[in-house]
Formats: C-alpha cells, sequence, structure tokens
C-alpha cells in the first residue's frame, strides 16, 4: 500500500478514489463482467467501433441492428408507439410478479387478497393501480401502433407477414387484459366477464363448448377464476413472448422499419 | 471494351509509327520471344478501337486482322514468321536445356537467367509488361446496395428509447400514484348491476348487441373484422406507401377505426341503466375502467 505517490506528499481522497476506480475497472471481474464497448469499461471512447460494439455486446440491446437508417429514429415517425408497447408489457410484467405473491385465485380469498393489497400492503395500491393502468395503456398503444403502421403502409410487401403476427399480438393483448378484468372478484369483473363470456357462447355451432372450455363448468365461478388466472399469468404471457420475438426479429429481417414515405 | 484508356490508345499509335507497317512488326515480336503468345491480343485490344470503331465484334484479333492479315486462317504474316523463328531456336538449344533441368534446378535458373535479359531489355517501349486486356469496372465489380444514410443506434436510438420509456414510467406511477383503479364490491351471482358492462374496448362489441343478434355481434363482426384486418396486406395490392396515391385504404381504414371508436365511446358513456341510451349530462356516467 503506498501511502505516498513518489512526490513525497500524501494523496489526496479524491486521487485515492480515482486509483480504486481504476484498479476495479482493470480487473479480471469487471472485465469479465463488462465486455468490449460496454460504456463502464476501462478506456471506452466514443468511436464507432465502441458504438457498434455496445449493440454487439450486450444481450438486450441485441434486438436491435448496430445501425439504422436516419429516418428511423425520427419520433415523429414511429411516435414510440410499439416500443412503448413492449415496455408496457415489461412493466405489466414486474408489477404483475409483485401482484402474485398476495394473490391466490380461489373465490374466497382472492377480494379479500385484492383489498389486503389496497390497505395492508406496503406500496400494494401503488403497484395495483400501475398494473391496472399500464394494461388500459398497453390496449390503446397497441391499437395505435396497429393505425400508425396502416397509415404509414408498412404493412406491405415484404412486412406482409409480420402485419399479420401484429394482430395475433393485438388479439392476444385484448385477450391479456379481459383474463386480468376477473382476478379481483369484485362485482365489477364479475360481471363484466360475464357479459363477455355470454357473447363468446353465441359462437356458431360451438358456442356452449367455447363456453365452457372458458368458464371450466356451466356458471362463472371458482373453476374460472383459477383457469383465467393461469391464462393470465402464465399461458397467455407465454405465447405473446413467442410471437414478439417473432414480431421483432422479423422487423429486421424485413430491413428494418419502413418508409420514409 | 468500348472504353481503352486514352494512353493506352496513344502508345499504340506511337508504337505503330515506330514500328511502320505491320510486316516490320516481326523484329520487335522476335525480340520479345518471351512474350510471344500475348503480343496478337495486346496489340489486337489496343488497336480495335483505333481501326474500327463499329466493329465492336468483341473478337479484338479480327479487327487487327484486316489490316495486317494475310491468308492462312487470318493468322498475320509476321506472327508467322515468328513462330518459326522461335522453334527454330527452341530446336536449336533443345539438346542442353532438358539436361541442365535434369542437373539441378540452380543451373537451370541460371540458365534462364541468363537468356531472359535479352529479350526484356528490348520490349516494345522498354517495357516489359504487357495489358492484357481492359476490363471495364462494372462487369467485375458488384456494388452490392446503395449506400443508405445511416446512424448508429447507441446513442441515437438508445437515448430517444430510454428517453421515453423513463416517461411512460413516471407518467404510469405519478397517474397510478393519484388515481385508485376501482375496485367495487366483492362478486355476487344473485346480484346483477345495472347496467352490467364489458371492458372497454368490448364495448364496441356490446354496443352492437344492441342492434344485431349476439351470434352476428358478439362473433361474426369481429372475427371477420379480425381476419379482414389479418389479410389486409394481401388484399392491398397498390405497392405506393404515399398516402396520396392510396386514398381509398387510408378512408376505409379511418371509417373502420372511426366506428370502432364511435360504438365505443356510445357504449361507455352514453349507455345508463338497461344499456339504454343516455346524455352522461343528464343521468351521469356508467362507466368504470
Amino acid at each position: 500500500m503506498a501511502t505516498t505517490n513518489g512526490n513525497g506528499h500524501r494523496p489526496k481522497v479524491a486521487e485515492r478514489l480515482a486509483e480504486i476506480g481504476d484498479k476495479t475497472r482493470s480487473s479480471q471481474a469487471w472485465t469479465s463482467i463488462f465486455r468490449p464497448g460496454s460504456i463502464y469499461r476501462k478506456g471506452y471512447t466514443d468511436s464507432p467501433r465502441n458504438r457498434s460494439y455496445v449493440i454487439m455486446n450486450n444481450v438486450l440491446y441485441h434486438l436491435h441492428p448496430v445501425k439504422v437508417k436516419r429516418h428511423a429514429v425520427k419520433v415523429s415517425y414511429t411516435l414510440c408507439l410499439g416500443g412503448l408497447s413492449f415496455f408496457l408489457f415489461i412493466l405489466l410484467t414486474v408489477t404483475g410478479i409483485f401482484l402474485m405473491f398476495f394473490y391466490r385465485p380461489t373465490v374466497t380469498e382472492a377480494y379479500a387478497n385484492v383489498q389486503a393489497l389496497e390497505t395492508a400492503v406496503t406500496f400494494g395500491s401503488l403497484v395495483r393501480n400501475m398494473h391496472r393502468w399500464a394494461a388500459h395503456l398497453m390496449v390503446l398503444s397497441v391499437f395505435l401502433h396497429m393505425a400508425r403502421v396502416f397509415y404509414h403502409g408498412a404493412y406491405k410487401s415484404p412486412r406482409e407477414f409480420n402485419w399479420v403476427i401484429g394482430i395475433i399480438l393485438l388479439t392476444l393483448t385484448l385477450l391479456l387484459s379481459f383474463t386480468g378484468y376477473l382476478l379481483p372478484w369484485d362485482q365489477l369483473s364479475l360481471w363484466a366477464v360475464t357479459v363477455g363470456t355470454n357473447m363468446m357462447g353465441y359462437t356458431p355451432v360451438f358456442g356452449p363448448q367455447v363456453k365452457y372450455v372458458l368458464l371450466g363448468s356451466k356458471e362463472i365461478g371458482s373453476e374460472t377464476l383459477l383457469r383465467w388466472y393461469v391464462l393470465h399469468v402464465l399461458m397467455l404471457p407465454f405465447v405473446i413472448v413467442i410471437f414478439m420475438a417473432v414480431h421483432f426479429w422479423r422487423v429486421r429481417k424485413d430491413g428494418g422499419i419502413s418508409g420514409p414515405l | 471494351m468500348a472504353d481503352v484508356p486514352e494512353h493506352l490508345l496513344k502508345r499504340s499509335q506511337e508504337r505503330r509509327k515506330a514500328l511502320g507497317l505491320p510486316v516490320e512488326g516481326e523484329e520487335a515480336g522476335a525480340a520479345a520471344a518471351s512474350d510471344a503468345p500475348e503480343t496478337p491480343s495486346e496489340e489486337a485490344a489496343v488497336e480495335t478501337p483505333a481501326a474500327s470503331d463499329a466493329g465492336g465484334g468483341g473478337d479484338a484479333g479480327g479487327g487487327d486482322g484486316e489490316a495486317i492479315t494475310e491468308d492462312k486462317g487470318g493468322i498475320p504474316a509476321h506472327l508467322l514468321e515468328r513462330s518459326r523463328k522461335r522453334k527454330a531456336a527452341l530446336a536449336g538449344g533443345g539438346g542442353g536445356e532438358p539436361a541442365a533441368a535434369g542437373a539441378g534446378g540452380a543451373r537451370a535458373a541460371a540458365a534462364t537467367a541468363v537468356a531472359a535479359p535479352a529479350p526484356t531489355s528490348s520490349g516494345p517501349g522498354g517495357h516489359t509488361q504487357r495489358l492484357l486486356t481492359v476490363v471495364k469496372s462494372g462487369s467485375i465489380q458488384q456494388a452490392r446496395a446503395e449506400a443508405q444514410d445511416k446512424v448508429h443506434v447507441w446513442p441515437h436510438l438508445l437515448a430517444i428509447e430510454l428517453a421515453s420509456i423513463l416517461s411512460l414510467t413516471a407518467f404510469v406511477t405519478v397517474f397510478s400514484a393519484l388515481v385508485k383503479a376501482p375496485l367495487l364490491g366483492l362478486a355476487d351471482v344473485n346480484q346483477t348491476p345495472n347496467p352490467s358492462k364489458a371492458p372497454w374496448y368490448f364495448l364496441g362489441l356490446q354496443e352492437l348487441l344492441k342492434m344485431f343478434h349476439p351470434m352476428v355481434a358478439g362473433v361474426t363482426i369481429p372475427g371477420v373484422a379480425l381476419g379482414v384486418l389479418a389479410i389486409t396486406p394481401y388484399i392491398d395490392k397498390n405497392p405506393s406507401n404515399k398516402p396520396t396515391d392510396r386514398k381509398f385504404a387510408v378512408i376505409m381504414m379511418t371509417m373502420f377505426l372511426m366506428m370502432w371508436a364511435v360504438l365505443v365511446i356510445i357504449g361507455s358513456f352514453f349507455r345508463g341503466e338497461g344499456f339504454n341510451f343516455v346524455f352522461p349530462w343528464n343521468k351521469g356516467i356508467f362507466f368504470e375502467l
């Protein structure tokens, strides 16, 4: 441990901190975590090479190409709607996981659990509100994203199939929102779902069967709650993630976002 | 082959002048014996445009031949003469060379080294290199794609994404802190609220339910709408994405979206008890998000 720096005077605190920072960032552990191009790596400079590495060497940023068309970063073109829909999905996943710690999908406990979330759980009310508002926002943003894509003619060749995937994602978003609607098990959710499932009961030919599959019994009840809970927290998210992966992948493979007009 | 660089044309003319008529060409040709096979093609390639612009056959030898050739299948006389001389020379040295090659590479190399300087020093115009052919750059180089105006995702796009994500998170957090999500009383199957409404995004359908048979309103119309929406790219054959070129598509989509928006708004705010039409400023709003 050097207490002097060769000139005879004791190093100042700032110098010591700089030295510690330097040592940390040149340590094996640090360089193993932050790959070349990371802005946390020692000696990061703003060069085209490092700008490319930032994207290439990070699994999360890897959804992006290294470079995009200049017009593609115009906010006025995309309004960020697709990206924000995806971010809302992430936000809903995070808040949803929090809610799962305090919720049991049974007729006797569900409502009491939600009440406890509102009154007894730290940040429970805030997180529940966020989950609900973000869900409504996601339906809205996915819908607006679809409108934006249509008005830009972005569904045309070579992006036809990605549009179809997008319609599937819109449907899945509505289903995710609708299945979540039942879970608080209050009057609002019960009767909204009753209206919805009654409608689906009028499916030609298979009406009663479709309704039975959805409700898990003749009437809406504990089976329905469990069924919709599993759909909401497990099955539909699983399916939508797969379709989202294809959707994003196709955006890149079809030559980035469309335009300019 | 049309674009022969000017300096080559010039050199060709100089050389022709220096050589005089083609018959004299054999002198230089014989001296540059090592290059014998290449000579005609080079000469031809260079001279073609000068001699016959309209020729264009690609066979450079043809253009040259017209000026120089005698009979014997179009082979210039001086080349035949040179070939004969060369063969004679090879026949003369033929006894020694295989022996040298057999003895060892070093001696062979020495022999060629001795033989080499003579032709090179007296090449045409003192040059030892020869032009094989002139190829336009476009025919062998392929430009993959036109250069596009691109920017790095980091920092240009990632910064925008971060800003939008943070703004949205801030908005959702603040909104959630201020506005409580609805939670009505415990679900009771025996107590139907009046009106009973679906979630807002299905209120358009519920509105249709007022007008059509449930099978039409609840299943057929949304099913057909989603189906048509899904196959839109395969119906719309118009390749343009400019709004002015696709007025029909824009009008149809706007009407479609407006229809749902109006239905949802009516279902949300203008439907009261018994799902009957009311004005929200008279009877209040029967709507929970």
